[in-house]
């Protein structure tokens, strides 16, 4: 009887995911255009990139090297914004630029964001000893440099795509493990879920069925600027070059490549620089948006 | 009160230790300390005697502790290549990072707290909206391309100040500025919303009945107030000034120990980048202590809120 009165005030009360993802898609029509388009752009880049870029972003042409762009004296469409000290297309190399930074930060999202959201969510519904524990461990992480600490990672284990995953991944989940941690500490006192309790859910699902729905939107929205923020470490760290290694294609690998030629050059360091500068933008004004929509209590996040 | 102090030096200590023992682990998977002593050609008996000697085969816990008694007493091992100790190199940095930090919270501080008390006092007006486009470009640059641009103009083709390394005071203010510029982001929001807080409280109206000019009752009355939580945070900064160091000196050859780091990573000079690992580790969670234990003493309130 109590479960039968109880379940519609469930319902109502913890919106079903695939509602949520309407609600997403509904509110998008409200989107603000210019990030979105570029967003859209950033995402098409990265999907298809071998089929955008003009040339192979790896590809050594060295009697054409330092061609200019194609809107100075020598410069030809061909190779619209020129080409690097190996003769390699440069719009080229940031097209594909955008597949490694993106997909570096959607494997650090997936990864830390997961562990994240899983130890927030255990933080603050189990309370007690796990939350002391947890609690002390994402502190202990958040008090890391994490420059420096990616330098000494990198110089024990080498650069690499995955160890570049493998140490960013921790600072993240310490993030999201405090902000769900906060979000769930809330929820838990709220009456659909002392109700959902009183009529007997064991644990696991009141979590899966209560608590998970009503943190989504602070997860997404914190993923979206969470994957701004990954960008612009990564490109610092492919910059000081203990980030993604030689020859691929990082943005901050570029600008690191291009500083040497600066005065002569300039389109080396110009472009992926503002690659970074721009694709930040529309992430941080789309996750604001993102942020100020979903969750309109949250607006200082 | 005095829990929530004991508390936090608690959690100062796991995160020193944390890093410590971070440290020390990623030191022993960088690989095997003995080659760096001994030639090529010496014998297997010659490398276990060496291996015996400096402990290398005592179990791990027992060379952390040896680790850690000399982290104590400021013994953080000799510079490979280099050959001098960690610390006298430390030592000899700091003061070209501390005064570099010094200069970009000064600048930073003077562009982003007139910014937020007028965005704050002007809200919804064109100067609250050039305040959030400054504070969202601050927050979405990549430094180090802001840095090269900036060298670009003002020293290479301006020619007004020098392009790298640290000279006189002209040569503070590009790095100042681009190590300062990704935290104006975080202060005008703060003092926005700080001086938000405080406008709206009983004493500036008070201010205002008494008839005192809204100068007076906003730069000395109201402002004065709203800097507590500015200043506290400004501690954090400083922290992230340390670790930010490595790439603002990167671009600038700022001979501090961001830079010292760097070129340790790239000598594979291991000791000088644990060195300055922990100390600007260490360094970090002091200021934290330091600005929680501050906060709670200044805003009682917060041992509530905290947990």
């Amino acid at each position: 009887m109590a479960q039968a009165t109880s379940q519609p005030v469930l319902e109502t009360q913890s919106l079903s995911l695939r509602r949520r993802a309407y609600a997403i898609v509904d509110g998008l029509r409200r989107a603000p255009l210019i990030p979105t388009i570029g967003l859209a752009i950033i995402i098409i880049c990265a999907l298809f990139a071998p089929w955008i870029a003009p040339f192979e972003p790896t590809k050594n042409d060295i009697i054409n090297n330092f061609v200019p762009p194609a809107w100075h004296e020598g410069g030809s469409w061909k190779n619209a914004l020129g080409t690097d000290k190996l003769g390699r297309d440069m719009l080229s190399r940031i097209i594909h630029g955008t597949r490694v930074s993106l997909s570096l930060s959607i494997a650090v999202i997936l990864l830390g964001g997961t562990a994240g959201t899983f130890f927030g969510l255990a933080s603050g519904f189990m309370g007690g000893k796990t939350d002391a524990v947890v609690q002390r461990g994402v502190e202990a992480i958040l008090a890391l440099p994490l420059i420096l600490v990616a330098l000494v990672f990198m110089s024990a284990f080498g650069t690499s795509f995955t160890n570049v995953i493998f140490i960013l991944s921790p600072f993240v989940a310490a993030r999201f493990a405090r902000m769900v941690r906060g979000e769930a500490l809330a929820i838990k006192e709220l009456d659909y879920v002392a109700l959902a309790r009183v009529v007997g859910s064991p644990t696991h699902r009141i979590v899966a069925k209560h608590i998970l729905p009503n943190v989504f939107n602070t997860v997404i929205v914190l993923s979206t600027l969470e994957v701004g923020h990954l960008i612009l470490v990564e490109s610092s760290l492919s910059f000081l070059g203990v980030g993604i290694p030689p020859p691929r294609p990082a943005w901050g690998l570029m600008v690191a490549d291009g500083r040497d030629f600066i005065q002569s050059h300039y389109w080396l360091t110009l472009f992926p620089g503002l690659a970074i500068l721009v694709s930040v933008m529309c992430l941080n004004l789309f996750g604001d948006w993102l942020r100020d929509t979903l969750d309109p209590r949250r607006r200082q996040l | 009160m005095l829990g929530y102090i004991a508390g936090r030096i608690l959690q100062g200590i796991i995160n020193i230790l944390f890093i410590t023992v971070l440290v020390f682990l990623l030191a022993r998977a960088s690989g095997d300390p003995v080659e760096a002593f001994v030639p090529d050609e010496a014998s297997a008996a010659t490398v276990e005697l060496i291996k015996e000697r400096m402990g290398l085969n005592d179990p791990l816990h027992v060379q952390y502790w040896i680790f850690f008694k000399g982290l104590l007493v400021g013994d953080l091992g000799d510079s490979k290549i280099l050959k001098e100790p960690v610390t006298k190199l430390l030592v000899e940095r700091l003061p070209a990072t501390f005064s570099l930090a010094a200069t970009a919270m000064f600048i930073a501080m003077v562009m982003a707290l007139p910014l937020g008390v007028l965005s704050a006092v002007y809200r919804d007006t064109w100067i609250d909206r050039v305040a959030k486009i400054v504070a969202f470009l601050g927050q979405s640059s990549p430094q180090f391309w802001i840095g090269i641009m900036l060298m670009i103009l003002f020293a290479v083709l301006l020619g007004w100040l020098p392009v790298a390394g640290r000279s006189g005071p002209s040569s503070y203010i590009l790095p100042g500025f681009v190590m300062g510029w990704f935290v104006i982001a975080g202060l005008v929001r703060l003092t926005r919303s700080s001086m938000l807080d405080v406008l709206d409280s009983d004493y500036i109206t008070m201010a205002r009945g008494k008839g005192l000019p809204e100068r007076t009752v906003i730069w000395k009355h109201a402002l004065r107030n709203a800097m507590i939580p500015v200043l506290t945070y400004s501690g954090l900064i400083l922290g992230g000034f340390m670790n930010g160091s490595v790439v603002v000196e990167a671009v600038f050859a700022w001979p501090g120990i961001g830079r010292l780091a760097l070129d340790a990573v790239q000598g594979r000079d291991f000791p000088v980048v644990q060195g300055v690992v922990i100390m600007v580790g260490a360094f970090f969670v002091v200021i934290n202590l330091l600005v929680d234990i501050t906060y709670a003493i200044v805003n009682p309130r917060i041992k509530y809120s905290s947990n």
